[in-house]
């Protein structure tokens, strides 16, 4: 699925990267809980979120996310969208709650991120 | 092996805002040296779990890494409060995070064991009173 998949199916405004439509995603994860994200998320994923702060885009980048989608109608202030810019994201707002986004993109066919194995004795 | 570079970054206990700047750096400066994307994500995850855990939970420390011609390793050093008990806090789902953290997203108990998951070798050491030491390092030939 590409970048502009996910934002025809979410019915989705560009906040950032119009020229990045063309980029492919292999995952999503939905989720509030950056320490969850930071536990779960592999590579070429995009994270649907209504958190708005910018640890969202620094949680982003340290895992390779290329794209972020904010739920519910909330938009991210120039702070959080500076940042973005500068780590070379894709920035979506829908007004779908996180829930039906996640909804709407596993029925399209784009599968959920896998936790890697725990470590032995935690 | 010899050290071909060591940098050491101060932490600030509780500064929420700036939280993450190092953990950023020490990505842009690993990426530059051409560590893969692979290892160089968990580098940075790990990294970043335990530059979040000096802002929430030390009163202030610093993160240094090594670069070594097989190895990447990071060390977090900090000057309190310590740990009471290790065996509780690498388990999942235990926090003792305050509500700051918990508002930006952290704080769920997954910090320490997912710094484990990502690191080839994890110690740490904690003594109350005295402070927090987290030795990871991460083999440059690392897969998956």
């Amino acid at each position: 699925m590409t970048i502009g998949d996910v934002k025809e199916i979410l019915e989705a405004d560009v906040l950032l990267g119009e020229d990045r439509m063309d980029e492919e995603v292999d995952t999503a994860c939905g989720s509030d809980l950056m320490s969850d994200v930071l536990a779960f998320v592999k590579e070429k994923a995009v994270l649907i979120t209504g958190l708005i702060n910018p640890h969202v885009v620094r949680t982003s980048e340290m895992l390779d996310i290329s794209c972020i989608v904010f739920s519910r109608g909330k938009l991210p202030g120039p702070q959080i969208l500076e940042e973005a810019e500068e780590c070379g994201m894709t920035v979506l707002a829908t007004n779908m709650t996180t829930y039906t986004a996640c909804g709407e993109l596993y029925t399209h066919g784009l599968p959920g991120s896998k936790r890697r194995a725990a470590p032995e004795g935690a | 092996m010899a050290v071909l570079m060591e940098k050491k970054f101060p932490v600030e206990a509780g500064a929420y805002e700036t939280a993450g700047e190092v953990s950023t750096t020490i990505k842009r400066t690993l990426k530059q040296l051409g560590v893969s994307a692979e290892v160089l994500r968990h580098v940075s995850v790990a990294c970043y779990e335990v530059e979040l855990n000096l802002v929430i939970h030390s009163d202030g420390g610093a993160l240094t890494l090594q670069v070594e011609p097989d190895k990447v390793t990071l060390i977090s050093q900090d000057v309190g409060p310590g740990i009471p008990d290790i065996g509780k806090a690498m388990t999942e789902g235990f926090s003792t995070a305050n509500e700051e953290a918990r508002t930006l997203g952290f704080g769920a108990g997954m910090g320490l064991p997912n710094m484990k998951r990502n690191a080839t070798e994890f110690d740490i050491q904690s003594e109350v009173g005295v402070g927090t030491t987290i030795t990871m390092s991460f083999a440059l030939d690392m897969k998956g």
